[in-house]
C-alpha cells in the first residue's frame, strides 16, 4: 500500500462555525493503480489531496505513505519524504519563470541535496518522458500553455516518486492536450506508481483504475472498471 | 441507427456486393453496430424498390454488386446536410426512471441515483480503456465513436450529479404544510411535482 487514510476527519474550526471537510475517510491506493476522487466544489476532494501529501493534517486518523504515519514525522522527516516520494501537480503550474524547464524539473531534487549535474540528468530524463525533451533550455513563458503544464508533470515524475498528486491537472486546457496529460499519469502509474487524481470531469476520471465520489466529507459511492470491456460493443444496432 | 443511410452512404464509395457492404460498415464503425448479411440483403432490396439503388451484373464470383442512383446520391447529400433531431431517439428510459422513484412510495431516489452513477462511471471507465488501445492514426473514425459515446456517458453522470444535489435540496412536499412557507430550494424541485 503506497497511500492510505485511516478513518480520516479534518475539521476547520470550532464549535458552531466548525466546517467538516471530512468525515471519516478510509482510502488505500497500491503501487500500479489510479484513483480519482469526484465531487462538487466544497466536497472535500482538496482537502484529501492536501492530507495525503502531507500539505495538511487530519483532525482525527493517521494518513500513510509508504507505511510511515505521517502524523510522526517531525517536520524535517516529513519535507523529506515530501521531497523524495511524492510528486504534485497542480491547477496552476507553479512554475518559476526564471528558470528553464530543466532548472525547474531538477528543482526538488537539488533541494534533496543531489548534485546539480545529476538532478539535471534526472530532469532531462523526465523531459524526455513528456515528450520535451528538446525544450530543456527554454524559459516557461517560451512555452505554450500545453507544454508548461507537461514541464508541471516531469516536475512531478522526476526521479523515484512513488506517489503522484494531481488536483485538476487539465485544468485549463483543451480537450486533446489534457487527454495529453492524462496518458503521462497514466503510463507513470502503470509503470508502478500509486496515483490520486481529483476532477469534477467524468470523462477525466475515466482514466482511473477506481472513482470515488466524495459529498460533504464523506465516500458516497465508489466505481471500478470491469475486467474487459469489449461487452460495451457488440450490441445490434 | 439508420442502416439505410449507412449503406448508401458506403455506396458513394463505388460499386459494392452484400458481403463487401457488411465489412465496409463494421470497419467504418469500429464494429459498434455488427450487422448480419441478411439486413444488409433487405435493405439493399428495398433501397433498390425505392430507387435510390440499382443492380449491377453479377461478377465472375456469382456477386451482385449494386451502385447509387441519382436519387440515392441526393438522398445521402440531403442525410449528411441534415442534423439528427433528439426527438427521433427513444424516450430516455432513465430520466422517466427517476421521475418515477421521486413519485413512487418507499422508493429511495438517492440510491437509484448512486447505482446509475456507479454504473455509468464504470461505462465511462471501460470506454477510455477501449481508446488508450487504440492509437493508430487509421484508427481515427473508431476513436471519434468512442468519444461520442464518451462524451455521452459523461453528460449522464453530470447530470446525474446535478439530480443529487437536487434531491439533498429537496423537501417532499407534505399535504399538512400551509401554503406560503415554501423555501427557495424549493424551486429546482418543484418542476417533479
Amino acid at each position: 500500500m503506497i497511500l492510505e487514510l485511516r478513518g480520516v476527519h479534518r475539521t476547520h474550526g470550532t464549535g458552531e462555525t466548525a466546517v467538516h471537510a471530512l468525515r471519516g475517510v478510509d482510502l488505500g491506493v497500491v503501487a500500479g493503480e489510479l484513483v480519482a476522487v469526484m465531487g462538487p466544489s466544497g466536497s472535500g476532494k482538496s482537502t484529501l489531496l492536501n492530507l495525503a501529501g502531507g500539505l495538511d493534517s487530519p483532525s482525527k486518523g493517521e494518513v500513510a505513505v509508504e507505511g510511515e504515519v505521517l502524523g510522526r514525522l517531525n517536520r524535517r522527516q516529513l519535507a523529506r519524504l515530501r521531497r523524495r516520494h511524492v510528486g504534485y501537480v497542480f491547477q496552476d503550474l507553479n512554475l518559476l519563470a526564471s528558470l528553464t524547464a530543466v532548472e525547474n524539473v531538477a528543482l526538488p531534487l537539488e533541494l534533496d541535496g543531489l548534485a546539480v549535474r545529476k538532478a539535471r540528468k534526472l530532469a532531462a530524463a523526465a523531459l524526455d518522458e513528456v515528450a520535451l525533451g528538446d525544450l530543456g533550455p527554454r524559459f516557461p513563458d517560451e512555452m505554450s500553455g500545453g507544454q508548461q503544464q507537461r514541464v508541471a508533470i516531469a516536475r512531478a515524475l522526476v526521479g523515484d516518486r512513488r506517489l503522484v498528486l494531481a488536483d485538476e491537472p487539465t485544468g485549463a486546457l483543451d480537450s486533446q492536450t489534457g487527454e495529453a496529460v492524462l496518458r503521462l499519469l497514466r503510463a507513470r502509474v502503470d509503470a508502478g506508481a500509486a496515483g490520486v487524481l481529483v476532477t469534477h470531469e467524468a470523462r477525466h476520471a475515466a482514466w482511473a483504475d477506481r472513482v470515488v465520489f466524495l459529498r460533504d466529507g464523506v465516500v458516497v459511492d465508489t466505481s471500478g472498471p470491469l475486467t474487459e470491456p469489449e461487452h460495451l460493443l457488440g450490441a445490434p444496432a | 441507427m439508420s442502416i439505410r443511410h449507412g449503406l448508401l452512404a458506403l455506396l458513394e464509395r463505388g460499386p459494392m456486393y452484400g458481403y463487401q457492404l457488411r465489412s465496409a460498415f463494421e470497419d467504418s464503425t469500429g464494429a459498434t453496430w455488427p450487422l448480419n448479411i441478411g439486413q444488409v440483403y433487405t435493405t439493399l432490396s428495398r433501397l433498390e424498390r425505392d430507387g435510390l439503388v440499382r443492380p449491377l451484373p453479377e461478377n465472375d464470383g456469382g456477386q451482385r454488386p449494386y451502385e447509387l442512383t441519382d436519387l440515392g446520391r441526393a438522398e445521402i447529400a440531403v442525410w449528411f446536410a441534415t442534423p439528427i433531431s433528439r426527438t427521433d431517439r427513444p424516450r430516455d428510459e432513465l430520466a422517466i426512471k427517476l421521475a418515477l422513484a421521486l413519485t413512487t412510495p418507499g422508493v429511495d431516489v438517492r440510491a437509484v441515483v448512486q447505482t446509475q452513477r456507479t454504473a455509468t462511471m464504470r461505462t465511462l471507465q471501460e470506454l477510455t480503456r477501449l481508446k488508450t488501445r487504440s492509437d493508430k492514426p487509421s484508427d481515427l473514425s473508431w476513436r471519434l465513436i468512442l468519444d461520442a459515446m464518451v462524451f455521452q456517458a459523461e453528460a449522464e453522470v453530470r447530470w446525474l450529479d446535478h439530480c443529487e444535489a437536487s434531491l439533498v435540496r429537496y423537501q417532499p412536499p407534505a399535504s399538512t404544510e400551509p401554503a406560503g412557507e415554501k423555501q427557495p430550494a424549493d424551486e429546482q424541485a418543484e418542476a417533479h411535482r
